[in-house]
């Protein structure tokens, strides 16, 4: 299989759900790739559409979980620090309830019933889902593929033991592997892996990270051969491997990556990770974009993840773990049978025909705007709860999305968080410009609804408030407001806002639903 | 002759009862310990103690 865009996965969607749209006609979102659709086989599509991790267009409309079966781990990486356990604190790694296989499987069979949108059961540790055998990660794979055979099913590893069990993976139906993969040379790997433990050897230095990255490699190569997607997670830390990701971007698609996903360091004192310590600090969001966009190239990059915790649940960017504990789930009446099938297939059919729709509508929208082809391309935030439409309250929004917005339609391009700072973190800023400076780089922001104060401190910032286009579509709404700014730009009415940049939020999403 | 993990930094990973080549470490009362009785420093089996080659607390030592 060759490397896939992002983008061909859409316009194969378009596909499916209606005929093919003309070249000229189709969304930035959902086509402009060189390579089109018939580089993918419409079996990888049909493994990845519904993946709120792997598509951006499901991500609005499916949700994942994650159950915490695996805490021990095989390396140890700078930035993280399984001692701690911080109830604020969602980084990958951290989690605050380890689960037994059996535990585990009640728990999605309680959720899978309550949640028809769920489509991914993911392990992701919080240690390393193949570590100590990967003994609790396979028998909750193998349960859950007998008594759950419609969800996917998915694991995240550091890839020193993945050589080990790609062929175990495969026999349990696992379709998607992701795999953190943070240099491709060891010299820069020494600064990230102070040791792995190995054939029941702990190695250091320049050598563990030697035998971390041939691992990788294998077990790349080896997924890519038994027919399994695989994703790459990359960790960005500023002056140790940001230019260096340029080089993993380009051995991880030759090997036949299908999503490359670079997420920011997340690094704080409070976290007592190595680099925390340090005071290694993480990417500002346009080191970070810059980054983003150099690797772009032809394979699509993931911009929504979340860096969700290992025992997250729901939609991306919420997380209703908090309502299936191990203690509640074991008091719910669980159908260890049907489990809510049915649900979750009137669901899916739902969620295919709004697609439909959803293509024609935003095609439509494109060809409003065809007459300012060419225009700067601007920012814009977005207070979202969901199903691609502006509905959240500008105060109670827990992260914003971003859009770059052209004629050729918005494309998502990350997300900024703005829930409250884990407790002994950096501290109380105020909620206002906490978000100022998350979304400053933006233009407007898109509200459902935003008071008065809050809106003279956001122009005077130079980013527009704007609630004109509450519970509208988010991309329709995002071309019709560039077509007023671009003109309001032309007379003079406004002025154009350069050089701002935003900061990233340090630590990961929390939001849980109210 | 054995190893003992110190339980106040223990972060319950499990990491190294996977790993004991005799099977001396459990889970007992929201902690692993080792078997003094079972435990062999892994003499014979390893070049060294495999719960302390593993452990990311650094707290498997010797007792
Ligand atoms: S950690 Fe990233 S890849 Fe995993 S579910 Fe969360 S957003 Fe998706
Ligand atoms: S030293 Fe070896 S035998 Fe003793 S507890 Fe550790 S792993 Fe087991
Ligand atoms: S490996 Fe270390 S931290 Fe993990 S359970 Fe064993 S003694 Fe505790």
């Amino acid at each position: 299989m060759n490397v896939i865009s992002l983008d061909s996965i859409f316009a194969l969607g378009e596909m499916k759900s209606q005929p093919a749209p003309e070249a000229s006609g189709c969304t930035t979102s959902s086509c402009g790739s060189s390579d089109g659709p018939s580089d993918m086989a419409p079996e990888v599509w049909e493994k990845v559409k519904n993946h709120p991790c792997y598509s951006e267009e499901a991500h609005h409309y499916y949700a994942r979980m994650h159950v915490a079966v695996a805490p021990a781990c095989n390396i140890q990486c700078n930035y993280c620090n399984r001692k701690y356990d911080c109830a604020n604190e969602s980084r990958p790694g951290v989690v605050s309830e380890k689960l037994t296989a059996d535990q585990a499987v009640r728990k999605v069979l309680a959720v899978a019933a309550e949640i028809p949108q769920l489509s991914v059961v993911g392990i992701a540790g919080p240690g390393d889902s193949l570590a100590a055998g990967a003994k609790n990660t396979l028998n909750t794979f193998d349960q859950l593929s007998q008594l759950a055979p419609d969800i996917k099913l998915c694991l995240s590893t550091n890839g020193l033991a993945l050589p080990d069990y790609v062929h175990r993976l495969k026999a349990t139906n696992i379709d998607h592997v992701t795999i953190t993969i943070n240099m491709v040379d060891p010299e820069v790997g020494q600064h990230i892996y102070p040791w792995i433990f190995h054939n029941h050897k702990r190695y250091t230095g320049i050598e563990a990270s030697r035998i971390l990255h041939e691992r990788q490699m294998l077990g790349l190569e080896m997924l890519q051969e038994a027919g399994i997607l695989a994703k790459i997670n990359s960790v960005m830390i500023p002056g140790i491997n940001d230019e260096h990701l340029i080089d993993v971007n380009r051995e991880v698609k030759k090997r036949g990556a299908f999503l490359h996903n670079i997420m920011p360091l997340i690094s704080d004192a409070a976290h007592g990770t190595h680099f925390g310590l340090t005071g290694q600090r993480g990417p500002t969001a346009q080191e970070l974009k810059a980054l983003q966009d150099k690797c772009e190239g032809d394979m699509k990059l993931m911009r929504h993840c979340r860096q969700c915790r290992a025992d997250a649940v729901g939609l991306l960017g919420e997380d209703r773990g908090s309502e299936f504990t191990a203690e509640k789930v074991m008091l719910m009446d669980v159908d260890l049978d049907g489990a809510g099938f049915e649900k979750r297939e009137t669901y899916r059919e739902h969620v295919e025909s709004e697609r439909a729709t959803r293509h024609a509508s935003k095609a439509a929208a494109i060809a409003e705007v065809a007459h300012i082809a060419g225009e700067k391309p601007i920012l814009v935030a977005v207070a979202t709860k969901g199903g691609e439409r502006i509905n959240e309250h500008f105060g109670h929004a827990k992260e914003f999305q971003i859009y770059e917005v052209t004629a050729k339609g918005a494309k998502f391009v990350g997300h900024r968080r703005v829930d409250l700072y884990c407790e002994g973190g950096s501290g109380d800023e105020d909620g206002l410009e906490t978000i100022i400076n998350a979304i400053n780089d933006c233009v407007a922001v898109f509200v459902a609804k935003i008071g008065g104060c809050p809106s003279k401190s956001l122009e005077a910032a130079g980013i527009e408030p704007v609630d004109s286009y509450a519970f509208e579509y988010i991309e329709e709404s995002a071309l019709a407001y560039y077509a007023s700014y671009t003109e309001r730009l032309g007379s003079g009415a406004i002025h154009e806002k350069i050089g701002a940049d935003a900061s990233i939020r340090q630590g990961a999403y929390t939001a849980r639903r109210a | 002759m054995a190893y003992k993990i110190k339980a106040s930094d223990c972060t319950v990973c499990g990491a190294c009862e996977a790993e004991c080549p005799n099977e001396a470490i459990s889970f007992k009362k929201g902690t692993y310990v080792i078997d003094a009785a079972k435990c062999t420093e892994c003499q014979g089996k390893f070049d060294a103690p495999q719960c302390a080659a593993v452990c990311p607390a650094d707290c498997c030592v010797p007792a």
